[in-house]
């Protein structure tokens, strides 16, 4: 058996946990969704108004869906004692810590990427702007999901986590937040977005060295 | 092979050991006594890593505890059996299997050995409680760990399951392995060199 084989177990079993725990999954999907289509109801017929805010809507439903979805990163492998025993495999925890972060991404971070342009056209955001938006959730989400593994990992062991967790994770949401959402609305207006792009390219590679880095000492 | 030197564990501010050595050799067992909390699962818990000692050291082959061929070598089951219990029986030993160097016994035979044959399938939610224990003690028969770290292995066992249990570990240390344990059950491993701390 090899690294490799142990990273993709992981993932596996986190996809097959998740396919068996439904309800997790669909939790922050569910929330993502009537967020955003609560705007346009509350706000009334004001399109302009309302294409204006929708990077912004968009992007702030996505990082609290994330936020939502963090504390079932670890806490269930916690409870149960199976962190201790994936601590205590001969292979690298970093590595095997990081396939449960992809996992946690493909169960909570992918279905906000898949539906998000449904709901952009739903906000009136122009067609042109679709791909940029996804871009941004593409690169993005991953980091919402590898910063707060850290956050997670520091207080997975606390009784009452919850407050603690929102106040590490959210002012490193915040940097995601203003880039991404202001990518979008720049590309609403048609100008270019590339610096926005790169600078959450850096912040996705930066996430994957940190988070090595942290879990380890973390958990 | 195992070795603890001078080790000291201090909770709150009670000392619940002081300058605690000993040594354990290949085929040997080492069994934990004392009351509840007075410090059983903290020293197993310094042994597998997961608590610093507030003095002294845990050398695996003359080397400090923590190396990766140190986690090759051991394996712990506590409490908590870090078990999924929404998964299967099969799907549990298999993520167990990828997660460390396989052992002499292939998943059929383990489970076999554990006298749960046909349960390959079921969910560990159905299984009763000394089922799960002896699911547990199947992932130590399917990887090659020469160290087993026991946290009370007779808990929730029936009689059968007891003697079972002695049999795979009798069977363990005549094959060169060792075992650190507690336990409240007295041990009946005929041939065994059994060392005693009393904590």
């Amino acid at each position: 058996m090899s690294l490799s084989q142990a990273f993709f177990a992981i993932i596996r079993r986190d996809l097959l946990l998740a396919l068996r725990r439904r309800s997790e999954i669909a939790n922050p999907l569910l929330f993502f969704v009537l967020v955003i289509t609560l705007f346009p109801l509350g706000l009334g017929a004001r399109p302009q108004l309302i294409q204006a805010i929708a990077p912004g809507v968009i992007w702030v439903s996505a990082l609290l869906a994330a936020m939502l979805s963090l504390d079932s990163l670890f806490r269930s492998d916690f409870d149960d004692g199976s962190l201790e025993q994936i601590l205590l495999s001969p292979y690298p925890a970093s590595i095997l810590i990081l396939a449960k972060v992809c996992a946690h991404w493909l169960v909570t971070g992918l279905p906000l990427l898949l539906i998000a342009p449904l709901l952009a056209v739903f906000l009136g955001l122009p067609n042109t702007v679709l791909g940029v938006l996804m871009q941004t959730l593409l690169l993005g989400t991953p980091v919402l999901s590898l910063v707060g593994a850290i956050g997670v990992a520091l207080t997975v062991g606390l009784r009452r986590g919850g407050m603690i967790l929102s106040l590490l994770v959210l002012p490193l949401y915040v940097p995601v937040l203003i880039f991404a959402s202001n990518a979008v609305t720049m590309a609403s207006s048609g100008l270019v977005v590339s610096a926005q792009i790169n600078i959450l390219s850096a912040m996705l590679v930066l996430a994957f060295g940190v988070n090595a880095l942290a879990n380890c000492g973390g958990v | 092979m195992l070795k603890a030197i001078a080790l000291s564990c201090i909770r709150d501010d009670r000392i619940l050991f002081a300058e605690l050595s000993f040594s354990l050799q290949q085929g040997q067992v080492l069994l934990l006594e004392g009351k509840n909390g007075s410090g059983k699962t903290s020293l197993l818990r310094i042994l597998c890593g997961f608590r610093e000692a507030d003095a002294g050291e845990v050398l695996w082959c003359d080397e400090r505890i923590g190396s990766a061929q140190y986690h090759a070598d051991m394996a712990y089951v506590g409490h908590l059996e870090g078990i999924k219990k929404e998964l299967s029986v099969l799907e549990n030993l298999t993520v167990a299997l990828a997660l460390s160097i396989p052992g002499r016994y292939s998943i059929a035979e383990a489970l076999a050995q554990v006298q749960l044959t046909g349960y390959d399938d079921a969910l560990v939610l159905a299984l009763s409680a000394g089922q799960k224990r002896r699911l547990s003690l199947a992932r130590l028969l399917i990887t090659q760990r020469l160290l087993w770290i026991l946290d009370e292995p007779f808990t929730s066992l029936d009689k059968q399951g007891i003697q079972l249990t002695q049999t795979l570990m009798t069977q363990h240390c005549d094959q060169g392995g060792m075992i650190v344990m507690t336990s409240h059950h007295d041990l009946n491993l005929p041939g065994v060199d059994v060392q005693r701390i009393r904590l």
